[in-house]
């Protein structure tokens, strides 16, 4: 049943109210479409990229052997948590390859490979998680927030940044990274809102793995697909098989052009699968069955490609072996890097609170020196 | 010191309200530099439910003085992005506890972010929040919520009580490279003073307090919508004896505690005076740390006149509620301890 065919909707006694908003003129559909969209294995892989495929391909190997080596790092004591992206590495990778140079990318706590991709230094991504500062990088020298533990409040920076920099007839785009818990946030909903009022150039990517930690989606939201919710914010929702990188690049492509051009905010629903715990402090074999991971194996973002790109011979042996020697290469420097000890100045606890210290903090200061001068005599 | 130049000559003073006060300060603020940017619901078309954003709109377009929607959340988040890109965002929070459901974007993103990026970072927000009751106003639009601010490191938290604090306070507070918590004593919107918009009198900037007036028989501590009630009292307590010595913090993060303790040193006696809710609030603070460090000096406990320890009563009931010269002088009174 329609609107239009609900008892007493539509009657002719109601005045029609005089146009209280602009209409949408924009030519986009806002409703995605009922299946995730799909490259890989479909009659859409004939025009698939070699060189860019490839490039896909190396950075998805990089990223399974960056996610194994962080998840290594934890049983050693080196990470104090790592929330694995192994199953989703394809969201990732396209997130951070789709972006220019002084596009913005926002990312969620879980999306260090995505910074990582786009040109961050393993060891800086990692040092929030490894406990010795907050953020390891300067997020204007590499155009990356700093990775948002709170869910989905660093949306609103999203759309701010990205206002700021039209405002000032700037180029950029800003890509902004979230879970499906997060579309459950009130942050969520005002991120939306406010970009599509304001027509900003934001990418909303939701990475739907099926669980926040324990919940499954269907204890999230009632919708019909996390997509669907941008039909209310006037803005298009996407839906993509967030395992197939091909597919991911097409549409993530697709919405940073379009919001390049000031056709506004798009929302991505990317449909993949968290195969490894929450974090490491987390058991999934409460939630979930063995059934449901296995199925989701034959699904793997890395062997999809992989076969794809074989069969088309896009890809042969020497070139899978390249890639992974490549991701050895980056797990031997991340491992070496990680195994150095961090050497911290306890005195940074007050450096960066305000731009000039305020007088409690240079006797907060002043205490803490005496403390280690006198553990220095001990 | 702020920026503005020290003007002696106010042959052009006339009475001006604290409301146009801090319209001209923004007005000055987006005409010196293009970064200053307002924002926030009714901020524009309306010149905000208060009209301390009137003509702004006009002035510089609705790109600088901005309507969002009504999502305080989203205004302060989105003033995050703006000012991660360079803009000076100035937000309206249009009543107190509206102010509220943008607390996690405040406490976890604007009041961190310098400090997660060490100083890579800083956001220059000034969040201007209209505060305190004394207004007559229905539930949610009278609570003194400044105990929730200075409690965060990362912020500052100023109120002025003046028209030429309003002005030189809201003008150090745009240019700071720092968050500020900027509270306006809604009650004080229209009171008047001498001031000319053309000339506006130097005043010191953030962390300082000053001495509204000089006395020697005790201190009265206090800040914001309590400032004139103070003096009042101060007044009223000549007759009894007391010649009271007033202070007005005018910032309560950075505070000034230097200033406070040398009055409180030559008084010997210390009343903190607050809207705010007792238990927790800034007066506690206050007291312990003037105790701390004049405690030879007192001739009697440093005491409190507050706010209730109970959610902001209905306006019918708020004269009850609220620190009165009455309850002061009786506070005062209780200075002549005999233990």
């Amino acid at each position: 049943m329609t609107v239009q065919e609900l008892p007493g909707a539509g009657a002719s006694h109601r005045p029609t109210p005089p146009p209280a908003w602009r209409p949408r003129t924009d030519a986009a559909p806002l409703l995605p479409d009922p299946e995730p969209y799909r490259v890989l294995g479909t009659p859409a892989a004939d025009r698939l990229d070699p060189a860019l495929m490839r490039r896909c391909y190396a950075e998805l190997v990089r990223g399974r052997r960056y996610n194994a080596q962080a998840t290594a790092l934890t049983k050693q004591g080196r990470l104090a948590v790592y929330p694995s992206t192994v199953g989703q590495e394809a969201c990732e990778i396209a997130a951070a390859l789709v972006l220019e140079d002084q596009d913005w990318l926002f990312p969620s706590y879980r999306d260090t490979l995505a910074a990582v991709a786009r040109g961050l230094d393993p060891v800086q991504a990692l040092t929030l998680l490894r406990g010795d500062w907050h953020t390891g990088y300067d997020p204007r020298e590499h155009r990356i927030a700093p990775l948002s533990t709170p869910l989905a409040t660093q949306l609103p920076h999203a759309v701010g940044l990205a206002h700021a920099a039209r405002l000032r007839g700037d180029d950029v785009v800003a890509l902004a990274m979230v879970g499906d818990g997060g579309t459950s946030e009130g942050d969520f909903h005002e991120a939306l809102n406010f970009a599509a009022v304001w027509q900003a150039p934001v990418v909303f990517l939701v990475q739907n793995n099926g669980f926040a930690i324990s919940v499954p989606l269907a204890k999230q939201t009632a919708a019909p697909t996390l997509a669907h919710k941008a039909v209310g914010y006037g803005m298009p929702g996407r839906l993509v098989d967030g395992n197939d990188i091909a597919a991911m690049h097409e549409v993530l492509t697709e919405a940073v052009r379009r919001a390049r051009a000031g056709g506004g905010p798009t929302l991505i629903e990317a449909v993949t699968y968290r195969m490894e715990a929450h974090t490491n402090a987390d058991d999934a074999t409460r939630y979930r069955g063995d059934a449901e991971v296995e199925a989701w194996k034959a699904h793997d973002p890395v062997d999809l490609l992989e076969r794809e790109l074989t069969a088309r011979g896009i890809l042969d042996e020497a070139g899978i072996q390249e890639a992974r020697d490549a991701a050895e290469t980056m797990a031997a420097e991340l491992r070496e890097g990680m195994n150095a000890d961090p050497v911290l100045d306890p005195m940074d606890l007050f450096a960066h609170v305000y731009a000039e210290q305020t007088g409690r903090l240079r006797e907060q200061a002043a205490m803490l020196c005496a403390e280690l001068d006198a553990e220095g005599d001990a | 010191m702020t920026t503005v130049a020290a003007k002696a000559a106010k042959s052009g003073a006339k009475p001006a309200t604290m409301a146009q006060a801090l319209t001209r300060a923004m007005r000055d603020a987006m005409a010196e530099d293009p970064t200053v940017h307002v924002m926030g619901e009714d901020v524009g078309t309306l010149g905000g439910v208060f009209r301390i954003t009137d003509g702004l709109a006009k002035e510089f377009g609705e790109d600088r003085c901005t309507d969002t929607p009504l999502a305080e959340a989203g205004i302060l988040g989105a003033a995050v992005g703006m000012a991660m890109y360079g803009l000076r965002p100035v937000v309206e929070m249009q009543f107190d506890a509206f102010a509220y459901p943008a607390f996690e974007q405040l406490i976890s993103h604007v009041a961190k972010m310098r400090n997660r990026t060490r100083g890579a970072m800083p956001l220059p927000i000034t969040i201007r929040v209209p505060y305190g009751g004394g207004i007559g106003g229905v539930e949610h639009h009278c609570d003194s919520s400044e105990a929730y601010y200075v409690a965060t490191p990362g912020l500052h938290v100023v109120t002025p009580a003046t028209v030429d604090d309003a002005y030189g306070l809201l003008r150090a507070s745009i240019a700071s490279d720092d968050p500020v918590i900027f509270l306006e004593p809604k009650r004080l919107y229209w009171s008047k003073a001498d001031w000319s918009p053309e000339a506006p009198t130097a005043v010191p900037g953030i962390g300082k307090a000053l001495v509204r007036r000089t006395g020697r028989s005790a201190t009265l501590i206090t800040y914001g919508p309590s400032l004139p009630v103070c003096l009042e009292a101060a007044e009223a307590a000549r007759e009894e004896g007391w010649d009271l010595e007033v202070v007005d913090l005018r910032s309560l993060v950075p505070f000034d505690e230097d200033t406070v303790v040398e009055s409180v040193r030559r008084t010997g006696r210390a009343v903190v005076v607050h809207e705010a809710n007792g238990f927790g609030g800034p007066g506690a603070e206050i007291a312990a740390r003037v105790t701390e460090r004049c405690f030879h000096h007192l001739e009697a406990p440093v005491l409190r006149v507050t706010g209730f320890d109970i959610p902001y009563p209905p306006p019918m009931l708020e004269k009850h509620h609220l620190p009165g010269v009455e309850r002061i002088l009786d506070t005062v009174a209780r200075l002549q301890w005999e233990n």
